[in-house]
């Protein structure tokens, strides 16, 4: 009986470690709020030709993490097109952030609005070292 | 018994035409007692500035080329019933401003200034082969779009916008100092003048002819005055940067949109001081060790109108014509793009204002001439705004035309008492 409950429990925390809470995507979503809504606005709708979009842009859905997390923390000023738009802005870098709050903005992102991508986990903002 | 449900299911069919009709009334727009307005065109891509020749033809310069793969759209409206008929088009350069003179077409890129001919029927003689007024002005995304006019002297006025926020050592970067002097201001942030017509004009070639202006989108020559007005784009994220100096609300109304009138080396204040509109002030920026309420720009002139923080204003426009009632002869015509930067706050701005003038000085307050082009309700974010309004021109009958960026709209404005 007892080590059944270790079991279930040991099982519960493999599998809860690796993924983000709630309270996490609560977190992620007060760091949004705090800075990026101003540009990104608070439909992730982006304002056109300035701010890039957020809410169903190719590149915030996909699978490169690794720039995501980059991008956030030193911030961005390419003239690159995305989804066929260029837009003229340049992103605020965020050295302070750290991993753990990283996660919880891009998970928050990559699940609102129309976003249905995979949260992101402390894991993986930790193995994106470097700056290209 | 068959009869009746045809009849019936026709009425309802009718009377849903009618109301969609009356939805379109004005194009959609809200405008003053007297005035209606038309859809002269739509959807023809990102319709930045406009242009209008002596015998109404629109011209209009996009930022991207367009479906048909075209950056300068030319519209004409052969049966006179205020929605343009004949849509052609050329050029593959994004940009925003154009210009009409006569016979000739000016047209920007965000680096140079090309010169068209136009033929008696106002169509362009050399679409391909333009003449290079000015080549070489800086775009470095921020600000880039090069916005024209000319004075009465064949004098070409380009603004050239800042590639930056507040002249921060890293822009955009929370706790970077302001850089002085800032560097910037060599070439870019003010207003350069060249000669209308000489070609393959470089900086060189060109005179700064005021600067500490962030941003000038809107601008036109005031034959009343001889002098150039110009629309600055104030510095925004007061609050992003300096929460401990600016709520959310504060940032979201500070500073003012301003319009000053400009003479030869004149300095706005850029981008050490920002007009606060509720102390009305020149306010040292906080990038230059203000706090709210340290003074600052002796040396900087002081606008001539201010309006809300934020709204863009995009176009100005000074009514020449003779249709509209007397007020707004010689009075500033603005079109506001519409905020982004007043987020959480709703957003503002969207909408057409006039400005009275008296002996080319501003007289009397600015007051909203047409609105709706964002569609009902507050716009919360900016992608919802149907329409934003950014190029305005005036017509040889005097009628007022609105472009907009967004849908690709443009409105006739006219006034039928």
């Amino acid at each position: 009986m007892n080590n059944k409950v270790l079991f279930l429990s040991f099982i519960c925390v493999i599998i809860f470690s690796n993924t983000v809470s709630a309270q996490d995507l609560a977190k992620g979503k007060k760091i949004y709020e705090t800075r990026c809504l101003v540009c990104h606005q608070a439909d992730g709708g982006g304002v056109p030709n300035m701010n890039a979009p957020l809410d169903g842009a190719s590149n915030v859905v996909g699978n490169n993490i690794a720039r995501l997390v980059r991008i956030i923390r030193a911030g961005y000023s390419e003239k690159v097109p995305l989804d066929g738009m260029y837009y003229n802005n340049v992103m605020t870098p965020n050295p302070d952030l750290k991993d753990a709050d990283i996660a919880n903005v891009l998970s928050y992102i990559r699940t609102s609005w129309s976003n249905k991508a995979s949260k992101i986990t402390v894991a993986q903002v930790q193995a994106v070292k470097g700056k290209k | 018994m068959k009869k009746n449900k045809i009849i019936l299911v026709l009425l309802i069919v009718l009377l849903s035409l009618v109301v969609a009709l009356q939805a379109q009334e004005n194009a959609g727009l809200k405008l003053p007692a007297g005035f209606k307005a038309t859809l002269f065109a739509d959807t023809i891509g990102s319709a930045r500035h406009i242009a209008i020749t002596s015998n109404g033809v629109v011209f209009a310069k996009l930022m991207y080329p367009n479906k048909a793969g075209n950056s300068i759209v030319r519209l004409q409206d052969a049966n006179q019933d205020g929605v343009a008929d004949n849509i052609k088009g050329w050029a593959k350069y994004g940009g925003t401003g154009i210009y009409v003179r006569g016979n000739q077409l000016y047209a920007t890129s965000d680096n140079d200034v090309y010169l068209y001919q136009l033929n008696e029927k106002d169509e362009v003689v050399n679409p391909q082969s333009p003449k290079t007024i000015v080549k070489g002005l800086l775009a470095r995304n921020q600000h880039a779009s090069k916005s024209i006019t000319l004075d009465g002297q064949n004098n070409i006025y380009v603004n050239i916008g800042a590639y930056s926020n507040a002249c921060q050592e890293k822009d955009r970067v929370k706790g970077s100092k302001g850089m002085f002097p800032c560097p910037i201001l060599d070439s870019a942030g003010g207003i350069w003048k060249f000669d209308g017509n000489k070609e393959n004009q470089v900086y060189a070639n060109g005179e700064r002819y005021a600067t500490g202006l962030r941003n000038v989108v809107g601008l036109d020559w005031n034959k009343q005055s001889n002098s150039l007005f110009v629309l600055q784009h104030g510095r925004d994220q007061l609050n992003s940067f300096y929460p401990e100096l600016y709520s959310n609300e504060e940032s979201a109304e500070l500073p003012a949109e301003t319009m000053y009138e400009i003479h030869k080396g004149d300095d706005a204040g850029w981008p050490y001081v920002y007009y606060d509109p509720f102390q009305k002030k020149k306010i040292l920026s906080p990038e230059y060790g203000g706090d709210g309420k340290k003074e600052g720009g002796e040396n900087a002139i002081d606008p001539a109108v201010f309006f809300p923080a934020h709204m863009a204003p995009n176009a100005l426009l000074f009514y020449t014509g003779n249709q509209f009632p007397a007020k707004y002869k010689n009075g500033a015509f603005i079109a506001f793009h519409g905020s982004w930067n007043r987020a959480p706050l709703p957003q503002e701005g969207y909408f057409v204002a006039f400005v009275p003038f008296k002996n080319g000085k501003p007289n009397g307050a600015w007051e909203i001439f047409a609105n709706g082009f964002a569609g009902e309700g507050k716009v919360m974010n900016t992608r919802k705004a149907k329409a934003r309004p950014c190029g305005l021109a005036q017509g040889p009958d005097g009628s007022l035309y609105v472009s907009d960026d967004s849908r690709g709209s443009i409105f006739k404005i006219s006034y039928t008492k």
